[in-house]
């Protein structure tokens, strides 16, 4: 019995990951990371194709500059497609998360990504964050990817971040989904349950902006329509590197960016 | 006499004034008789009218491999089915809920989903009359909708005698973001994506079955290597729930190294359907017409050897599960279901096959590329955790064969055929085997061609009863065992 329990042990193997003292581990060519646009290729005259091609309306021209909100983006390339100068491309960039709503739009070629650091929430609970993760209406994935940061290659713990089973233990609100009607109640109750000083942080398009969900009857337009977000961090689901990225650069931790 | 209803088939359209509209009486006669013979209510749905409403019924026999569909006009009311025909109470409780049509004489008559809209004297959530067992002895535990978990909000109630459960009554509708009605207004990009997230974790699944439904009124011919890449997309997304859930199963009787070996291998599962599409849960990989991605030589090379060694590593991880007698004695007698409630209850996909029940849609209603690449069909006896985490853990082995096999040949063509506009006043019933059972969706047009109708049934809406009731007479402990051995959906059941 013990030995069949060792010798499976050894089959499985180590896979301890290098990240974040070595590399992070390698996304797939298809992987659509941060979205560019490529200012000179993109035409003032263009008709453009691309505000169409976009269900959630992330893809916008102001003053004749195409934008594109990654906080409403499905991450669905379709404006990538659409668009006839081939200004628009999806980097494989993992890096997406923000503190403030505005830094998820962007208007050129990334060169890094949007600042994700809270100096009071790395001051307070940079050594050790407990979060109450709530669904809110979130299709299932975000949760699952939430989730296997929990998982042993993973190893959230390491970082001194666990999820924690109540509100009171709890010194941040972690939310996916847009918030359905018919959680706005227990958003709020939850949120009201932890203890100050709180931090929230939106995970998933639909939790940062409505997504997918947008103007919809039965949901709200994402998390800071009902209560106060201090990081967002987009994509449907993002990658759990993504998330990862996204918690650490909030409390200061993250590689490169100290 | 028989009853004259409609025999239609997975994925091809009919025309609306095909379906016999017969009286309300006989409409009742066929949906019990049929019932009582052992065939099973898919769907039963109503499209609201002017005055009078068309309900429509759906049966499905599965020894004949045959699908029937009748419907028949009512009123503001009529007399429920339910009585005569349990499968029928949930479908009656949502057509009141939405819209106000009340079947009489209804004996469970609670809100569904609490929407916005709702017809349902109760309209706020969580304020509803619970079912409650009196007595000394007796005391009441509510979890949710916030669980202490990272999961789906969803509200349960408990009514314990000790540590006993006599009774759980669940109460859903936290995650109800109103797709089915949405939809028919909404662009058809939008409506790809809507479906993508139905239910999250069956992205391939439900957004085949929309597909196929849009294929099916369209008349359009869907290329042989699209439906390959389809069904390898649809057992990779079955292959990454079902190996996660023996990991959950593991991880709630506390037999952690299939756990943690699970959990890992999970993820492993998911790279490979991000290697296809670029994104781990498969969306944008399925389109009205095809796949937007192919996948080519070396991809087909390079996803076969990872194939292999996540399959290796999870054989190990399962048989060290298998063959530990801790892990069989939680997992024998514990959350039993018989044969017959999984009949009167209608229940589908792995938590039937677990009961006996030989009912699985790649072998009763395949389409394309099920129907010339067969999958076993896996089947329990007893009904409980044991036998539905035997039956997961059997389709493991049958899914890795199939990809295996789809992999070496996929057929060559396009992936892509283009997508004709849709003809008016059709209808199409849409099946597909997600990996929790049974996903239906039924399309209809309107006489300018546009949607006028779209319903989905996801297995959840089967299921979460089969929870329910799996707990009498189980310790409440046992919850998140029996719980896990389902691992149904919030959001689908929702919508």
């Amino acid at each position: 019995m013990l030995a069949n329990l060792l010798l499976t042990r050894k089959r499985q193997g180590s896979h301890t990951m290098a990240y974040p003292h070595g590399p992070a581990p390698v996304l797939p060519q298809r992987f659509p990371g941060m979205p560019g646009i490529v200012a000179d290729l993109c035409m003032p005259d263009c008709p453009a194709p691309c505000i169409q091609a976009c269900s959630t309306e992330a893809v916008t021209r102001i003053d004749g500059h195409i934008q594109i909100d990654t906080g409403k983006c499905l991450f669905c390339r379709e404006c990538e497609q659409a668009c006839p100068c081939g200004a628009i491309c999806f980097t494989g960039q993992h890096r997406l998360a923000a503190a403030r709503r505005e830094d998820l739009i962007i208007d050129s070629m990334p060169t890094h990504g949007p600042a994700a650091k809270n100096i009071n929430a790395t001051k307070s609970f940079g050594h050790s964050f407990a979060l109450r993760v709530v669904s809110a209406g979130g299709c299932g994935a975000c949760e699952a990817d939430v989730n296997v940061l929990n998982t042993l290659a993973w190893d959230l713990g390491r970082f001194g971040i666990h999820y924690v089973a109540s509100p009171r233990h709890a010194d941040g609100l972690l939310v996916v989904g847009p918030v359905t009607k018919n959680m706005e109640t227990a958003i709020k109750v939850t949120y009201a349950a932890i203890p100050a000083p709180k931090y929230v942080i939106a995970v998933g398009t639909c939790a940062v902006s409505g997504g997918m969900f947008l103007n919809m009857n039965e949901c709200n337009n994402g998390v800071d329509t009902v209560i106060p977000v201090d990081l967002y961090i987009p994509g449907c689901p993002p990658h759990p590197l993504t998330i990862l990225d996204g918690l650490l650069g909030f409390l200061g931790k993250c590689p490169g960016l100290e | 006499m028989p009853t004259p209803c409609l025999i239609v088939h997975n994925g091809q359209a009919f025309a609306l004034a095909d379906v016999p509209c017969i009286p309300e009486e006989a409409f009742r006669t066929w949906i019990c008789a049929s019932t009582t013979a052992g065939m099973r209510m898919i769907a039963l749905w109503c499209v609201q009218g002017k005055d009078r409403s068309m309900l429509y019924g759906l049966l499905a026999h599965d020894k004949n491999q045959s699908l029937r569909l009748c419907s028949c006009l009512v009123g503001q009311e009529y007399p429920a089915l339910t009585p005569e025909c349990t499968q029928a109470h949930l479908f009656e409780r949502e057509i009141f809920e939405e819209l106000g049509i009340m079947p009489k004489d209804h004996p469970w008559l609670k809100p569904v989903r609490f929407p916005q809209t709702s017809h349902h004297p109760q309209k706020t959530i969580g304020e509803m009359d619970f079912f409650q067992i009196k007595g000394e002895e007796i005391h009441e535990v509510g979890v949710g909708p916030v669980h202490a978990g990272v999961i789906e909000p969803g509200h349960f109630r408990f009514q314990c005698q000790g540590e006993k459960v006599k009774h759980l009554e669940i109460s859903l509708g936290y995650q109800h973001r109103g797709i089915e009605q949405t939809l028919c207004t909404a662009t058809a990009s939008m409506r790809r994506h809507l479906m993508e997230v139905a239910s999250g974790d069956t992205t391939v699944g439900h957004t085949w079955a929309y597909c196929q439904s849009m294929e099916g009124l369209g008349g359009c011919k869907v290329p042989p290597r699209a439906q390959a890449i389809r069904a390898i997309a649809l057992e990779l997304e079955r292959l990454a729930c079902h190996i996660g859930d023996m990991g959950a199963i593991s991880g709630d009787i506390g037999f952690l190294p299939t756990s943690s070996f699970c959990g890992r291998i999970r993820g492993d599962v998911l790279n490979m359907t991000a290697t296809i599409c670029g994104n781990r849960f498969s969306r944008g990989l399925l389109r009205p017409g095809g796949v937007a991605y192919d996948i080519d030589q070396s991809m087909a090379e390079n996803l076969l050897l990872r194939l292999d060694k996540a399959w290796k590593e999870t054989d190990g991880a399962l048989q060290l599960f298998w063959d530990t007698p801790s892990v069989l004695g939680r997992l024998e007698h514990t959350g039993m279901i018989s044969l017959e409630t999984a009949l009167d209850l209608g229940f589908v996909g792995p938590v039937a096959r677990a009961c006996g029940l030989k009912q699985d849609v790649r072998q009763n209603f395949p389409s394309p590329p099920y129907d010339a690449h067969t999958i076993p069909l896996v089947t329990g006896k007893l009904g409980g955790v044991f036998d539905r985490a035997k039956v997961r853990t059997k389709e493991i082995n049958h899914s890795v064969a199939f990809i295996r096999e789809m992999l070496t040949r996929l057929p060559k063509s396009s992936i892509m055929a283009p997508m004709p506009s849709l003809p008016a006043k059709r209808m199409v019933v849409s099946l597909t085997e997600g990996w929790r059972g049974e996903i239906c969706h039924i399309a209809q047009t309107g006489p300018e061609g546009t949607l006028a109708h779209y319903k989905i049934i996801d297995p959840s809406f089967h299921n979460w009863f089969a929870v329910a009731y799996c707990l009498r007479d189980e310790g409440i402990s046992d919850f998140p065992l029996c719980n896990k051995s389902f691992n149904l959906s919030y959001c689908g059941f929702d919508l």
